[in-house]
């Protein structure tokens, strides 16, 4: 269905399931426990998972298909998020015509940027994304300060004209939406001692992830994904048999740029307010984390490592000094202090300590990602069934033998 | 290998799917309305959410901006000495915590990026309940996490922020500041500086290429140039750059004999230091000795600059020598749990912690809107800076304004700075339509919900 085979329909369906089912999924434990400081399931960290999950799927059409590393990606999402902003400010705040610029914005940014770097492949290829992303983040933050207000970011105010939309004399701005309906608007239901919370905006963004998840699926299964696969595997060869590869490689790149114009362009929409931070290298390199996190060049890894990374940013983060005491105030003094000590290197502003020491386990541990450590886990369950090795293998491409190093020298 | 066919029945079906899709969001529509205004607190406690930098460039800041919000807490429920509360001229407040309610809070890092300070707001105000969000040690941060509270409806109490634009051309009715800006520093700084330099002086600006340092340069400049001053040259610096080496050669030969430093941080401790080994400090230009400015000065600043900041003339919001029966409550209690005095980031951030306290129970409650009509136009005295209003037109404070010079012989690491003159609040007051705080409206407050 779809023009899916059964077990990619399959796994849509899963990935349908989970997507509404969120809400409930991120909200465990009870209202007014300790354990409820671990609940995730409030709309804006579900959104971001979502936003920051096509972020990831597009990156991994480049890096998981085509091998090619860019450090720049953060450009393309930023660019998106100034495109949306502006049309908040002048069209209406409809989202729809915001994300479809911020798509076709990002699109031809990285069309250039790409057209450009792409004539180097491995890590040349890398540093000049990287140098991109970081002008585009200079131009932003000070040189282009009319276009993107620099430092602040660029935010609505009660004088733009917003031309589709009716005249607003309420003294307040107003909120984005998707035909009448704001994307804030929300259900909070209170069951079993749990509050959930159904949001517009979670289910929009998570209605445009499904798609975009969608999407690369049906990238993945083309001849085209296959093309990008071999590029990955030895682009030389291809090369040899009298095949360009820049049409493929710089295809990739442009369908990446858009996914990550589309998460910047959502994410403009869930909070309309664009700054140049989210073009900093910084912001690049986290979705390269993610990807690997997740598992490169699997569908849902990159999926489950922004999640992974979002969760421990906004949780963990919150865990201050004064909480763990109040869990550990059953021991001992002495001990006390000693364990607080030792827990609060790894929670609250020491969250990036225990972010680096699960991409460290990860990366020695289960080169696949997470999506690895998942199949050993159903591995261990299924034992007994052996499966003949057939069509099943590309799914995820974990059992891909180890990638030579990129090559330099072409 | 497969391929999209599109024939009827197929696009039929998923035209259905994609129809379903999109019907789904509108169930949600109706919004569950049992709240008069955004997390207004039912039980025993009422949550404010602590939106300090935990990392990044101003984390030092940021450490001792939540050290003096956990003593306004503790001051709030009725523990230790009290601080300011003793002293400040509104007595609503009792020790027992807000309205009756106990007062919790939640933490938050923001990184000194506006997104991440958005997104660590969200959570509190969608997570944990906070009614009102205060924080945060830079005017991009400000701005971006005040717009956000203006949108869901509770209020924000800004932290350390410095730029015209916080209640300017951003301003917003829900968002509060207490901490002064440059424009005040640049009038406030201007006639020290007639007085210890003379009327005929050439000045010329380095400049960090943002906001702040953009607002800034404006009212040094505009203030100077009243005087009699004459500008030779502004040079925008990188806000990355280390070393200023190429920046401070050209200054010499430019006929200028004032350098004024529009730097921040890490920025102003390396261009000062430059500047100093550069030897500017000795250098004679038009017959006169050539100086040195720096316009906003924290005692974090000086630190890092060490012996460099001796005789360099800045302003500051607050200084814990000052010796009102405030701030000398303030430090005491500060330094007595913590073991050292309070920097003035700590003092703005206890500050603005009381004056919402007190906002609320002459408000009588949490609502936004009563909230913000008890802060408006509210004239209150006792907490460090003399007589102060919160006035109603742009939600800033007017009080008076620091001028001061780093210390020759400095005693301790504390001890960097001292006080050259204390403007009084009438000659750092503008009207509301001042031209460098034009454009922007603060419009209706939100009670959200």
């Amino acid at each position: 269905m779809l023009g899916l085979n059964k077990r990619d329909f399959r796994l849509l369906i899963i990935v349908l399931l989970l997507t509404l089912g969120t809400p409930f999924l991120l909200q465990p434990f009870a209202e007014g426990t300790e354990l409820a400081k671990f609940n995730a399931g409030y709309p804006d960290l579900m959104q971001r998972i979502a936003i920051f999950g096509i972020f990831a799927m597009g990156f991994n059409i480049l890096f998981g298909l085509t091998g090619y590393l860019s450090f720049g990606h953060a450009a393309f999402l930023g660019v998106g998020s100034y495109s949306a902003v502006w049309m908040f400010k002048l069209l209406s705040m409809n989202v729809i015509p915001a994300i479809l610029l911020a798509m076709i914005t990002a699109g031809l940014f990285s069309l250039v940027i790409g057209y450009i770097s792409l004539r180097r492949s491995g890590i040349y290829f890398s540093i000049l994304t990287l140098a991109f992303a970081q002008m585009s983040f200079a131009l932003a933050y000070s040189v282009l300060t009319p276009i993107t207000n620099g430092e602040t970011g660029l935010q609505l105010a009660l004088s733009d004209p917003r031309i589709l939309d009716p005249v607003n004399n309420t003294g307040s701005l107003p909120l984005t939406n998707i035909f009448g309906l704001e994307m804030n608007a929300a259900v909070k239901i209170e069951m079993l001692g749990r509050l959930y919370t159904f949001s517009v905006g979670y289910y929009f963004s998570a209605a445009i992830a499904l798609l975009a998840f969608y999407v690369s699926l049906r990238i993945f299964r083309s001849p085209f994904g296959l093309m990008l696969r071999a590029i990955k595997s030895n682009q030389q060869r291809l090369s040899y048999t009298g095949l360009s590869t820049r049409p493929y490689t710089l295809a990739a790149f442009v369908i990446s740029g858009i996914y990550a114009g589309l998460a910047g362009g959502l994410m403009a929409s869930m909070d309309p307010l664009a700054g140049a931070e989210r073009m900093q290298w910084t912001a690049s390199g986290e979705v390269v984390i993610m990807s690997i996190l997740g598992g490169v060049g699997t569908l849902m890894g990159p999926v489950l490592g922004a999640g992974a990374i979002k969760y421990l940013e906004n949780i963990f983060s919150k865990i201050n000094e004064s909480v763990l005491q109040s869990w550990f105030a059953f021991l001992p003094d002495g001990l006390e202090n000693t364990v607080v000590w030792v827990f609060s290197r790894f929670t609250g502003d020491g969250w990036p300590l225990t972010l680096g020491l699960l991409f460290m386990l990860v990366v020695t541990f289960l080169p696949g990602g997470l999506v690895e450590g998942g199949q050993r886990i159903a591995k261990l369950f299924k034992r007994d069934k052996v499966k003949p090795d057939g069509e099943n293998n590309d799914e995820d491409g974990a059992k891909h033998k180890p990638e030579p190093t990129p090559r330099v020298d072409e | 290998m497969s391929r999209l066919i599109m024939n009827r029945r197929g696009l039929l079906k998923s035209g259905a799917a994609v129809g379903a899709g999109l019907a789904m969001p509108t169930v949600f529509a109706g919004s569950a309305a049992a709240q008069s205004y955004t997390n207004e607190p039912t039980g025993a406690s009422v949550t404010l959410g602590f939106n300090v930098p935990q990392s990044g460039p101003y984390a030092d800041e940021g450490a001792d901006e939540l050290r003096a919000y956990e003593l306004a807490v503790e001051h709030l429920n009725g523990e230790g000495d009290g601080g300011m509360m003793n002293t400040f001229s509104s007595k609503a407040l009792s020790g027992s915590g807000i309205l009756g309610k106990k007062v919790e809070y939640v933490t938050g890092d923001t990184q000194t990026k506006s997104d991440a300070a958005r997104a660590s707001a969200r959570s509190m105000i969608e997570k944990d309940g906070a009614v009102m969000i205060t924080g945060g040690s830079s005017s991009g941060v400000a701005v971006a996490v005040q717009a956000l509270c203006q949108e869901a409806g509770v209020i924000f109490m800004a932290g350390l922020t410095h730029s015209n634009d916080t209640t300017g051309k951003d301003k917003k009715a829900n968002g509060f500041r207490h901490f002064f800006n440059s424009y005040m520093s640049g009038a406030a700084l201007a006639p020290v500086l007639n007085n210890a330099y003379g009327a005929d002086r050439k000045a010329y600006h380095l400049t960090a290429d943002y906001n702040w340092g953009y607002t800034t340069e404006q009212a040094v400049r505009e203030s100077t140039e009243a005087m009699g001053w004459e500008t030779v040259a502004a040079v925008k610096t990188p806000l990355t750059q280390t070393d200023f080496s190429s920046y401070i050669t050209p200054v010499l030969n430019s006929g200028a004999d004032v350098l004024v430093l529009n730097h921040y941080g890490a920025n102003m401790v390396n261009s000062l230091t430059n500047a100093v080994q550069f030897g500017l400090r000795e250098a004679q230009a038009n017959g006169k000795n050539f100086e040195i400015v720096v316009p906003l000065y924290s005692r974090l600043m000086a630190k890092g600059a060490g012996s460099n900041v001796a005789g360099i003339f800045g302003s500051t919001n607050w200084h814990w020598s000052l010796s009102d029966e405030g701030s000398k409550a303030f430090v005491q209690s500060f330094g007595t749990k913590y073991g050292f005095p309070p920097s003035q980031a700590a003092h703005t951030c206890y500050v603005q912690a009381l004056l919402y306290a007190d906002a609320c129970e002459r408000a009588g409650t949490f609502n936004p809107c009563g909230v913000v009509e008890a802060l408006e136009g509210f004239e209150f005295d006792g907490m460090g800076n003399g007589p102060t209003l919160y006035r109603a037109g742009d939600h800033q404070c007017f009080k008076d304004v620091l001028v001061v010079k780093g210390k020759e012989n400095p005693e301790n690491e504390f001890d960097l700075l001292e006080i050259v003159e204390v403007t009084p609040a009438a000659q750092v007051t503008y009207p509301v339509d001042h031209p460098q705080f034009a454009g922007g409206e603060l419009g209706d407050c939100n009670p959200g919900a």
